[in-house]
């Protein structure tokens, strides 16, 4: 089993069944995957805080939801976080590809991970950092972990953990 | 008329359905007007009505009707074609377009001057898109209703605002009286 089929796998075990994303080639097999599967509803946002949008009504609606995005958005979305995900008190797990760390070939793109913990933790979001193969058998726990508090989680995914590219 | 004359005439309309309320002024005008455990208020977040609608719509089988302003929906353009190409016909987006930022004081939209959101979602391909005077919007919206169909509705009307008490409702108490009368 490839890695985007476990994760997608704990995805449908956690009941996730409306995942919302914005393009990514770390994690384009993830969202091929996502796309491939029957029991999930697939709906592209065209910016991550438009995502959360729709996973937040998706929520209410009664569809666990999740986002799967880069971390660049964490500075697109803080202001969506903070007065939506977490004011309202609705679960979010977000997969994110953790750009810019170790085997990052585009420079630019380590700007923003030097930022990315400081800001989670900011804005006090449990975050998990997948960098072995292995950490991802914690998925399936954290999920659960999500939809028990209710929070917006981050799960950050390196290229190590991807394999490089 | 402006934008809460609106919200008067449609609320018999609004009222047995599900509602998504945009940020500021929208929301609090229609909390004054008719506050109904259907209503969700938005109380930050600008522009996400429509996405919060759509991604409400999706997701269960009950008519939804989002009520967006001009300002947020060019806050969030994007969202018109993620509505075209994701058809909810369960979701009414009524664009209340008063060609001003209401909540702020009335600065001039880009939909007050040469854009027209109508001719946009249409470009963006939602294939129902109706633009109606403000005296016309509810029976635009008793229409839509009837057709199920996924329809946008763009409402023109003249800007200005009335004054209106802030929500004080807790947000999570808001979310969870919706969430039990979608339920219900």
């Amino acid at each position: 089993m490839s890695i985007s089929e476990q994760i997608v796998g704990d995805l449908v075990a956690n009941d996730i069944a409306f995942v919302t994303t914005v393009p990514c080639k770390q994690l384009g097999g993830v969202i091929d995957a996502v796309e491939a599967h029957p029991d999930i509803m697939h709906v592209p946002a065209n910016k991550e805080d438009e995502g959360m949008g729709l996973c937040a009504g998706a929520w209410m609606g009664g569809k666990r939801p999740m986002i799967i995005m880069q971390n660049t958005a964490i500075g697109v979305t803080i202001n969506t976080l903070v007065t939506l995900t977490q004011f309202y008190r609705m679960p979010l797990p977000m997969l994110i590809s953790y750009r810019g760390e170790l085997k990052e070939p585009v420079a630019c793109q380590a700007e923003m991970a030097v930022h990315t913990k400081a800001l989670l933790a900011q804005l006090n979001i449990p975050t998990y950092h997948f960098h072995r193969k292995s950490d991802a058998d914690e998925l399936d726990a954290i999920l659960k972990y999500t939809f028990m508090c209710n929070k917006p989680v981050a799960i950050l995914t390196d290229a190590t953990f991807w394999g490089g590219y | 008329m402006n934008r809460s004359d609106i919200l008067r005439d449609i609320a018999p309309v609004t009222r047995d359905h599900l509602v998504v309320c945009n940020i500021g002024l929208p929301s609090q005008e229609l909390h004054m007007i008719d506050d109904q455990p259907t209503n969700f208020y938005m109380l930050g977040t600008m522009g996400l009505a429509s996405s919060i609608g759509l991604g409400l719509a999706l997701s269960q089988t009950k008519q939804v009707i989002a009520i967006d302003g001009d300002g947020s929906v060019l806050t969030n353009l994007g969202t018109l074609p993620t509505i075209a190409n994701n058809v909810a016909d369960n979701y009414i987006l009524l664009i209340i377009d008063n060609g001003s930022y209401g909540s702020t004081g009335d600065q001039p939209t880009y939909a007050g001057k040469k854009t027209s959101l109508a001719e946009v979602a249409r470009a963006c391909g939602c294939d129902n898109v109706v633009e109606v005077t403000a005296k016309d919007t509810a029976q635009a919206l008793t229409d839509a209703l009837a057709a199920e169909r996924m329809t946008v509705i763009v409402a023109k009307c003249a800007s200005g605002n009335i004054k209106v008490p802030v929500i004080t409702k807790d947000p999570v108490v808001i979310r969870d009286r919706f969430m039990t009368a979608i339920q219900s």
